[in-house]
């Protein structure tokens, strides 16, 4: 609406105190946005890794896991939004649906492509000792498989962070409101500034991930290495 | 050491009738084999790729479920109770080793004794015991499985699989991925922890040296799993039971039958052989007693050399003579194939026997042919 410059218009959306203090400000958002992120990519983890493990431990059913998940891949995150608005109405909920559709397909195939590959002779050799079937897995297959699987973690982690900014389609909250609303309001700075938001977090949290990820899973990169 | 191996000489694992198909697989992989292995022994499964010497073995600790027949360990169908609590009383060592890249040597090593719930000390206790047993160094068993070399691996593999002490210890192929040396001394070092240990130990391989080399008995197997013959090594050589065994063994077998004996088996001959403080005048006289243009001289006993009769001396003494080394010289416990290479070698019709230098006798190739002639079947050395 406005021909005020960029600059111009960041000044003026920074200096209101509304963007630092209040239902529609920075700290908010940015809290809904982390909270719905986490609680997407956690439940889709919990939903998700448990029967991939097993699928993947037996052989059995991975293919058609696999293809199951393949669909929820296909659709697209925007369609499962306005599907289950249709079905549940507006608020946090469509979008977390929505979230956790997304992210769980990296994190299953991660998942089950990481157990399958666990050396055969590795395998023999743990059935071959006595191990019972649990103990294969959670001994053996389950800690070689991690550092994939945390591999899927963190690409599910980066695309549920940017993709969450759609929950504020569906009245869900989240850093996507200054987005939407700065369109509506042709408010550049309070759109620029969701944008650049939504992007710094996405970039942080991968970072801080792969920190913990070393820390997660450090004998295996002296095994790894010295292979 | 437990003793649940039983008296030796008795039954250990019994197959009876035992047949096994595989499910995508027409033929049979194994067809009603009967075999028994005796407590003690080591028995090789030799044969070709496809006569099912593997899945004998797994069949065995159950990693393959036989599709008829019966197999018993130590008395008790194998079929009875968990796979796991079975395998928990059976070593396992396979070809490519599989040791637990992400945990450290010394936890593979403890797998079974964890898995038996045994108190961290006594795994502690164990786990050095079995170490020095296998001749690994303390200081390895902190480090994680990929910064061993292969030979290494498999020593980790043979200390993680004699780790609960079990009376049956299964090889598939243990040593078929170690270059030749490394090879030749891991066969070496389990026939030394065998005389220690005397576990019934039943053996896969292809090669029939290594199964001449380690085992009590050989098995031979043809495709489908099929019993062409079995005996000790010697028999199998010397009465190969049918063309296939023949054929099997090579054309090369009375080589290897020279491989079965040893020195020490033979009445090795003095030779000319003198003191060095006799005199030149007994030193000819040894020489034409023996037929031999040369002397061999002894100090106290230690080989000393040989020289030329024409270089020696008119003198009184033998002091003073620069012997030239033999070319040829074997310890007792080396095989009649050793003692023929080491001939061969030196392009020398016999080869002088020492034990750290102490002079024992000579061996030449007349005394070898005639032990291949008086074939009385027996294992030498063990």
């Amino acid at each position: 609406m406005t021909d005020r410059p960029l600059v111009e218009e960041l000044r003026l959306f920074l200096g209101d105190p509304q963007t630092w203090w209040g239902p529609a400000s920075i700290p908010l958002r940015l809290g809904e946005h982390l909270l719905l992120s986490a609680v997407a990519v956690l439940a889709a983890a919990a939903l998700v890794i448990p029967p991939a493990l097993w699928a993947a431990h037996r052989r059995r059913g991975v293919v058609a896991a696999a293809a199951v998940v393949n669909i929820g891949r296909a659709v697209p995150t925007f369609g499962i939004l306005v599907v289950v608005v249709v079905w549940l109405g507006l608020g946090p909920w469509p979008a977390l649906v929505a979230l956790v559709a997304l992210s769980g397909p990296p994190m299953f195939t991660n998942t089950v492509a990481a157990v399958l590959a666990v050396d055969p002779a590795v395998l023999e050799s743990a059935w071959g000792m006595g191990m019972t079937g649990r103990a294969v897995l959670m001994k053996v297959e389950l800690p070689l498989a991690l550092p994939v699987i945390a591999e899927g973690i963190r690409i599910a982690i980066s695309q549920v962070i940017a993709t969450a900014t759609l929950a504020a389609l569906a009245a869900g909250g989240g850093l996507g409101r200054f987005i939407v609303d700065g369109f509506a309001k042709r408010d550049q700075g309070e759109l620029l500034m969701g944008a650049v938001l939504v992007a710094a977090v996405a970039v942080v949290a991968e970072m801080l991930f792969t920190r913990g990820q070393r820390r997660l899973v450090p004998s295996q990169a002296s095994a790894e290495g010295s292979r | 050491m437990s003793d649940q191996a039983g008296a030796a000489g008795q039954p250990m694992i019994s197959l009876q009738d035992v047949s096994k198909t595989y499910d995508a697989a027409s033929a049979p992989a194994v067809e009603s084999l009967t075999l028994e292995i005796l407590s003690g022994e080591i028995v090789v499964l030799v044969g070709p790729s496809g006569c099912g010497k593997t899945t004998v073995l797994k069949m065995i600790n159950r990693l393959v479920e036989p599709t008829s027949g019966d197999i018993e360990v130590a008395g008790t169908p194998v079929g009875e109770g968990e796979p796991h609590l079975l395998r928990r009383s059976i070593g396992y060592v396979i070809q490519q080793v599989g040791l637990f890249p992400h945990w450290t040597v010394r936890r593979n090593i403890a797998t079974v004794p964890e898995l038996l719930g045994w108190s961290p000390q006594r795994i502690s206790d164990r786990t050095g015991e079995l170490a020095r047993l296998v001749g690994l160094d303390e200081s390895m068993l902190d480090r994680y499985p990929g910064a061993l070399s292969g030979g290494q691996q498999q020593r980790v593999g043979v200390a993680r699989a004699l780790a609960a002490d079990p009376p049956v210890l299964l090889m598939d192929e243990p040593f078929g991925a170690v270059d030749p040396i490394v090879r030749h001394r891991l066969q070496d070092e389990l026939v030394d922890l065998q005389k220690r240990l005397r576990k019934t130990i039943v053996f896969v391989t292809h090669d029939i040296e290594e199964a001449i080399k380690l085992g009590d008995r050989i098995v031979i197997l043809n495709v489908g799993g099929v019993l062409e013959q079995q005996g000790s090594p010697a028999e199998i050589l010397s009465r190969p039971a049918n063309r296939f065994v023949e054929d099997f063994i090579g054309a090369e077998r009375n080589l290897q039958r020279l491989a079965l004996r040893r020195v020490a088996e033979l009445r090795l001959k003095w030779g000319p052989m003198v003191e060095v403080s006799t005199t030149p005048e007994a030193a000819r006289e040894a020489a034409a007693r023996e037929g031999t243009e040369w002397v061999g001289l002894l100090s106290d006993g230690v080989m000393a050399g040989w020289v030329p009769v024409s270089e020696l001396p008119e003198s009184p003494s033998l002091e003073g003579l620069e012997p030239r080394p033999f070319g040829a010289v074997v310890s007792r416990r080396a095989s009649l194939r050793q003692t023929v290479d080491a001939m061969v070698g030196s392009s020398q019709e016999m080869a002088v026997v020492a034990e750290d230098g102490y002079y024992c006798g000579l061996v030449d190739f007349r005394m070898v042919s005639e032990a291949l002639g008086s074939q009385r079947g027996s294992r030498a050395g063990g």
